[in-house]
């Protein structure tokens, strides 16, 4: 990496491994985003891209690794070494969630207002300044309703400042989810699955959104919906069962036929029947083996999780899951080196058909 | 089928056959439930045998009158309910149809007549009519005025919505001058207005508004941050034996020790926090219970110092900023130095006053904090742990301030509750006083100063109003004593309040902030909070 790319990259995420007990929802899982991009993280349910930024965020501790995070002023951060809680406070990392987490009984207001807490705790004296009415608690406090109004109008959202959040439509709910995020005044947003659920018209203004955003704060994006994708990132990072399968522009990313195998295109009988051409009996055997989701809470119930060290740590007999039969680019790996061209070719052939803004197999979210 | 069957019969049915089907069905329950309970009774006979006591007459009465009551509710309740016009939802009053019909002028002169009647001729009424019906008449003396009182109320209810807060502390602060001037006319004189108002002040006012002062600060850690304690009085016996002890042993001042008891409790306060900081819901509230229990045992236990079941006692009386005291033998004892004649109802105003500025001082630093950075974060944990710390919010340190800040105004009121009793013993620390105070923040609304306050005061006001039944003697005999059913009345109408307001009496939320008009947050999308 020469010294230029890493000034470069806002984030470095290098050798991140990420186990529960046995499954490895990461394995060894090096990416960049860089500043002023939007870097989206695609891949299958399960594929652990939430885990990613429960990691990068500080909600997990990871088990390996190390995540970098290049401040503009020239600062930089092992997000892996942090407290959670001061990775949005220093880092300047902020996040939203993939099952919407918004203050519900408070206005949209409050919620901004949340958000500034550090910055207005600074201007109260720590709250004891504030109560005898001196210092600049007055005027930060000031200062902190504009910004919050400033959001609101990028998140078309002002008309309703003083309504509880929970009374909002789920579209605006996400806009407001991503304007509590960016009051935090953050140089990395990382957004989880901000498109799913929205219908198309709440879509396209979360796409406005995003591109305004974009101008300031760097982005890192899970999405599902590969018209976002496709639109609006500049990077994309491919993973699958924990592992990286394909890194670069959406056009590459698009054509590659990992990718396709893992995540597009390849039906899983059309696998099996490749398999089955070529005999690998061992593959065909594993071949239903999913994540082991026994293992370990769903992906929602994933953020609940207390402290790491309640789910980590049982690192004797690591039962890796991720096994040759249950990677579909792994499987393309297999098949590609008894009938190299022959998938490549379904891949070129596919896309116009089924292209790859439909939403993908199993896509629920 | 069967069921089907019925449910047709239902609707065919007219509201009167349904009601008598219903008593039935109420009597046959009521019946089922109270053969053993009231029906017989053991008891002991004159050489000391146990025997059965028959009561089959009781019995009938109790299932009767279950089944008139259901019949008359379905038959003639319900139909009347929901023709009226849905009860006003935001208040949760009774519909205003409703409302205007019960409270009319010609009632409300008759209430007047009949309460100054009454109140004129108070002394000479058991002589006229005997003492059996002189207590029911000053009963129906107390509804008079009651009603007169709701008259005014509901004739002035949108004047009073407006600025409740407001009205609420002149009443307040007029309270014990209005109690002294209308005892003294009524007795004749200053002296009689005074030593009557001992009562009124005493066991309403103060004991009312420690419990609002409890329940405010309760209010921080478990209606704002949203932390179930269910160990709050060990705070207040922190605070309480923190004066008892260093005053009576030291010596030192009242005003020098309120801020030390509420520091002490403020440290407890954090002390348990900090253990407390990783769990949630039910497990939190277990491990306050058992610190609040903790406390208590080690009062009674730690003899040496606390003097055990025993309590402390002589604890010294609060003086007048130093300036004057209310010890009558004192030199600079207050009637002494204002000149004026000697009485104990100059303490209890003073209490009054004191605890009043304390309550306000509660109120006051709550709404102040709300609106200040640490108030929201405490709210946003209540609504959502994970997203305050997604924003950089420091929960750990945020839990541990709600603490503290609640523990020490429990510290401040346990402070004035030993200078109040002159003594205090672990028995004024048990459980049972923890789970008061969370009624209150419950049933007031949580999160709400004006909900808590009105709850306390119906709460503990009507707890002690109910001590004054003591005419129901005269009808029920002279064993009856209403006290012993006053927890159960407590009990019933915290379950007909949560029934009727399933978010407290006031259910809705005050913004802290607003950009263009305050707009309060339905109950519906607040949460109690998990941890
Ligand atoms: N706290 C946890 N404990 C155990 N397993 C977990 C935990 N969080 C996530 N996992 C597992 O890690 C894998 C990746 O999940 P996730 O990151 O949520 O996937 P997605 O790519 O859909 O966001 C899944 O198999 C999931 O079950
Ligand atoms: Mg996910």
């Amino acid at each position: 990496m020469s010294a230029n790319s890493m000034k470069d990259a806002i984030l470095q995420v290098e050798h991140l491994s990420m186990k529960f007990g046995g499954l490895v929802a990461i394995g060894d899982l090096s990416f960049q985003a860089k500043r002023g991009e939007i870097t989206a993280l695609i891949g299958p349910n399960g594929a652990g891209k939430t885990t990613v930024f429960n990691c990068i965020t500080g909600f997990y501790k990871p088990s390996e690794g190390m995540i970098t995070l290049n401040g503009a002023d020239g600062s930089s951060f092992l997000l892996e070494r942090l407290p959670n809680h001061e990775i949005p406070a220093r880092a300047k990392v902020a996040r939203t969630f993939q099952n919407i987490r918004l203050f519900s009984g408070m206005t949209l207001l409050e919620n901004l207002l949340v958000a500034q807490h550090n910055k207005l705790m600074k201007a109260s004296g720590y709250t004891i300044l504030g109560l005898l009415g001196i210092g600049g608690y007055r005027r930060a406090s000031a200062e902190s309703v504009e910004l919050a109004k400033h959001w609101l109008e990028k998140a078309d959202l002002v008309d309703r400042a003083d309504d509880p959040a929970g009374d909002l439509p789920y579209g605006a709910q996400r806009r407001l989810e991503i304007a509590r995020a960016m009051c935090t005044g953050p140089e990395l947003l990382c957004l989880d699955e901000p498109a799913a659920g929205l219908n198309p018209k709440e879509s396209a203004a979360l796409n406005t959104l995003l591109m305004d955003i974009k101008s300031s704060t760097s982005i890192l994006l899970i999405e599902h919906d590969m018209s976002v994708v496709m639109q609006i990132s500049d990077h994309v990072v491919v993973l699958e069962y924990g592992r990286k399968i394909s890194d670069g522009s959406p056009q590459s990313v698009r054509t590659d036929p990992r990718v396709i195998a893992a995540y597009l295109g390849v039906d899983d009988e059309e696998v099996e029947t490749v398999l089955t051409e070529v005999g690998d009996e061992d593959v065909i055997e594993q071949l239903d083996i999913g994540p082991d989701t026994a293992h370990g809470p769903g992906t929602s119930s994933s953020y609940l999780a207390g402290p790491v060290s309640d789910t980590i740590g049982h690192s004797e007999g690591e039962r890796v899951t991720v096994s040759k039969g249950a990677s579909k680019a792994a499987q393309f790996d297999a098949k590609a080196s008894v009938a190299p061209r022959k998938p490549t070719e379904r891949a070129t052939a596919k896309p116009p058909g089924k292209s790859p803004t439909s939403k993908p197999r199993g896509g629920r979210k | 089928m069967a069921v089907s069957v019925s449910s047709e019969r239902d609707t065919v049915a007219s509201p009167v056959q349904r009601a008598f089907r219903e008593a039935l069905y109420a009597g046959a329950i009521a019946l089922g439930l109270f053969i053993l309970f009231i029906g017989l009774k053991t008891d002991q006979n004159i050489s000391n045998q146990l025997i059965l006591a028959q009561r089959w007459g009781l019995l009938i009465t109790v299932v009767v009158l279950t089944m008139l009551g259901r019949f008359f509710y379905i038959a003639y309740g319900q139909p009347f309910m929901t023709n009226q016009k849905i009860a006003d939802v935001a208040t949760g009053l009774l519909p205003a149809s409703l409302a205007s019909r019960f409270f009319q002028l010609p009632a409300f002169i008759v209430a007047i007549v009949l309460a100054v009647v009454l109140f004129a001729f108070n002394s000479a009424l058991p002589g006229l009519v005997g003492d059996k019906l002189a207590g029911g008449l000053q009963f129906l003396r107390a509804l008079a005025v009651i009603y007169a009182l709701a008259c005014v109320i509901f004739y002035f209810r949108a004047f009073i919505h407006a600025n409740f807060t407001k009205l609420g502390i002149a009443a307040l602060v007029l309270y014990p001058i209005l109690v002294v001037v209308v005892l003294s006319i009524y007795a004749w004189s200053i002296m009689g207005g005074l030593q009557g108002s001992l009562k009124w002040v005493d066991n309403y006012g103060i004991q009312i508004l420690i419990y609002v002062m409890l329940a405010w600060g309760l209010n921080i850690v478990v209606g704002l941050a949203g932390l179930l304690d269910l160990g709050y009085v060990a705070f207040y016996a922190v605070g309480a034996y923190a004066y008892a002890l260093l005053g009576s042993h030291y010596g030192l001042s009242f005003w020098i020790l309120l801020p030390v008891a509420g520091a002490m409790a403020a440290f407890w306060g954090v002390m348990l926090g900090f253990p407390v900081l990783r769990l949630r819901g039910d497990y939190l509230a277990i491990v306050t219970l058992a610190f609040g229990e903790i406390i208590r045992l080690v009062l009674i236990n730690w003899r040496d110092v606390t003097n055990g079941s025993a309590g402390v006692s002589g604890i010294p009386k609060v003086t007048f900023f130093g300036l004057m005291t209310f010890n009558s033998t004192d030199p600079n004892y207050i009637g002494k130095v204002l000149d004026i004649a000697q009485s104990s109802a100059y303490y209890k105003i003073f209490l009054y006053y004191l605890i009043l500025a304390l309550a306000l001082l509660t109120a006051f630093v709550t709404t102040r904090l709300r609106r200040m950075p640490v108030g929201r974060a405490w709210e946003a944990l209540r609504e959502d742990e994970i997203a305050c710390r997604s924003l950089g919010i420091n929960t750990t340190t945020t839990k541990l301030t709600a603490f503290a800040t609640g523990a020490m105004f429990g510290g401040f009121a346990g402070a004035f509750f030993s200078a109040r009793q002159g003594f205090v013993s672990p028995e004024s620390f048990v459980f049972l006083e923890s789970a008061i105070i969370l009624a209150i923040v419950v049933l007031g609304g949580m999160g709400s100063l004006v909900g808590i306050a009105v709850a306390a005061m119906v709460m503990i006001g009507g707890t002690e109003a109910l001590r004054e039944l003591d005419f129901l003697k005269s009808f029920f005999g002279k064993d009856f004593t209403p006290e012993l059913y006053r927890m159960l009345l407590f009990g019933m109408a915290m379950v007909i309040v949560m029934l009727w307001k399933p978010r407290g009496f006031v259910g809705s939320r005050e913004p802290t902030a607003f950009l263009r008009e305050r707009k309060a947050v339905s109950g519906s999308f607040t949460k109690e909070g998990h941890g």
